[in-house]
């Protein structure tokens, strides 16, 4: 073996290994990864009231509602599967509407209800000018907003 | 018919690099404009984002150098190792502030976009957090350089780093697929095709290639230049010697 | 004019999209500058060293550079 060969493997079965263990230390960490929870999780795992964490999914359809003092707002998110309501008062990104993603920041009240701090729009990953959106939705090919939490 | 193999000679890579660096400003130059005029004029809003949608143009294709330029690294690093071809250490050297600086772009441009958008300039999810563990590491990349007189040894120390290093790339573009995170998931670069429609996909790939020819541009500059210091280096020496 | 004007506003998103496209000009044409900048002395301080072979001037000052 030429010393040139050597040290090609070298390097290769070096990178190798380096690649597993991260791989291994990265599959270790995931949880902790996570930028948010689905309010399925949420529902399976029942985490403590008054814990911080961040919710994310869909802004539900028809369940955005105003308070009367004009600030608070309340509505649901959800995966499709659970949904869980939301309270919230502040100011809110300009991608947030129904139909659309959103991550929250906050905790469960007493009850069951998450009271938001921040609210953030995740957007997804389609582009396209209004007037397209626009015929693919009187060609009744709208798919809606995709979900991609997964 | 260019003889690749004998470029690694750095005499006939100059007379090369020459030759090639004035038909590449053109068209570098040529497609900014054009990409440019196609981002402002051309391209419709986007349905949900409106005109913020523009900055995309600058952004994706900031971002797709950051990782580019780290893949020339890489790679150039690790034909240093290997061969130890004569100009394989001073390729990444030439490349890293480049990819440093594209990596800066990416996050700023990503934060003006963000903050109208998602309603933040900035979140630790994995796909912002993994390219600012980009840039640092060309940040430490450069200092090795820096810090390491002697040639040889700078170049084996900042070429492992440099590899090393690469493990974050993937984790870069697949941040978003095995994690959630607040940044949405690959629109150009997807098993099923791009998901953006051609009208605004047209001048994003313009401007990708645009900034790509940029990159050509700079790093046959920064590597002429490398390449001169060094002669320059041993001419010095040689004369010291007397 | 009005359509200046609007082309500026970009749909209220102005104070986001030109700072990003303008923050990219800036950085990519200072590196461009600053690049080619330290080509042409580090040719030029070729040039000198060579020069001063050439001619057989005792070495050991070559610091100047």
């Amino acid at each position: 073996m030429t010393r040139r060969r050597r040290r090609l493997y070298f390097i290769l079965s070096s990178m190798a290994m380096l690649g597993v263990a991260t791989a291994l230390m990265l599959n270790a960490f995931s949880e902790s990864l996570v930028f948010f929870h689905s309010p399925s999780e949420i529902a399976e795992k029942g985490i403590p009231v008054e814990r911080r964490f961040r919710l994310g999914g869909l802004v539900e359809e028809n369940s955005v509602e105003k308070a009367n003092d004009g600030v608070t707002i309340s509505f649901r998110v959800t995966d499709t599967a659970v949904s869980v309501p939301v309270r919230y008062r502040g100011l809110l990104p300009d991608l947030f509407r129904e139909g659309q993603g959103v991550v929250a920041d906050g905790a469960l009240d007493g009850s069951g209800t998450f009271v938001a701090t921040e609210i953030l729009a995740k957007h997804d990953e389609t582009y396209m000018p209004p007037e397209v959106a626009e015929a693919l939705k009187k060609a009744g090919q709208w798919q809606g907003e995709e979900t991609d939490d997964r | 018919m260019v003889n690749w193999h004998r470029l690694a000679n750095p005499k006939l890579f100059l007379t090369w690099s020459r030759r090639v660096l004035p038909w590449a400003a053109v068209i570098t130059a040529l497609l900014l404009a054009v990409g440019l005029y196609l981002s402002l004029f051309v391209a419709p809003p986007d349905y949900q984002q409106g005109d913020t949608v523009r900055i995309m143009f600058v952004h994706v294709p900031s971002a797709w150098m950051a990782l580019f330029t780290y893949t020339v690294m890489a790679g150039a690093s690790a034909a240093g190792l290997i061969w130890k071809s004569p100009l394989s250490h001073l390729t990444a050297k030439a490349a890293a502030p480049i990819g440093a600086s594209f990596t800066l772009l990416a996050l700023a441009t990503g934060a003006l976009w963000g903050q109208p958008m998602w309603g933040t300039w900035w979140v630790w999810d994995a796909r912002l957090t993994s390219v600012l563990i980009l840039f640092f590491l060309y940040l430490g990349y450069m200092a090795i350089w820096q810090a390491i007189d002697d040639y040889t040894r700078a170049a084996k120390s900042a070429a492992i780093l440099a590899l090393v290093g690469f493990v974050n790339v993937p984790i870069i573009k697949f941040s978003v697929d095995w994690w959630n995170t607040l940044h949405q998931p690959a629109s150009v670069l997807r098993l099923d095709g791009p998901s953006i429609h051609p009208t605004l996909l047209t001048p994003l790939f313009v401007m990708i290639a645009a900034f790509t020819g940029y990159f050509i541009v700079l790093l046959l500059i920064r590597l002429e230049r490398e390449i001169l210091a060094r002669q320059a280096q041993t001419l010095r020496r040689a004369q010291a010697r007397g | 004019m009005e359509s200046a004007v609007q082309f500026l506003d970009m749909g209220g998103y102005a104070l986001f999209v030109w700072p990003a496209f303008i923050m990219v000009a800036i950085v990519m044409t200072a590196l461009l500058i600053w690049s080619w900048r330290d080509l042409r002395r580090e040719r030029q301080t070729l040039e000198l060293l060579a020069e001063r072979r050439g001619s057989g001037e005792t070495a050991g000052t070559g610091n100047d550079a």
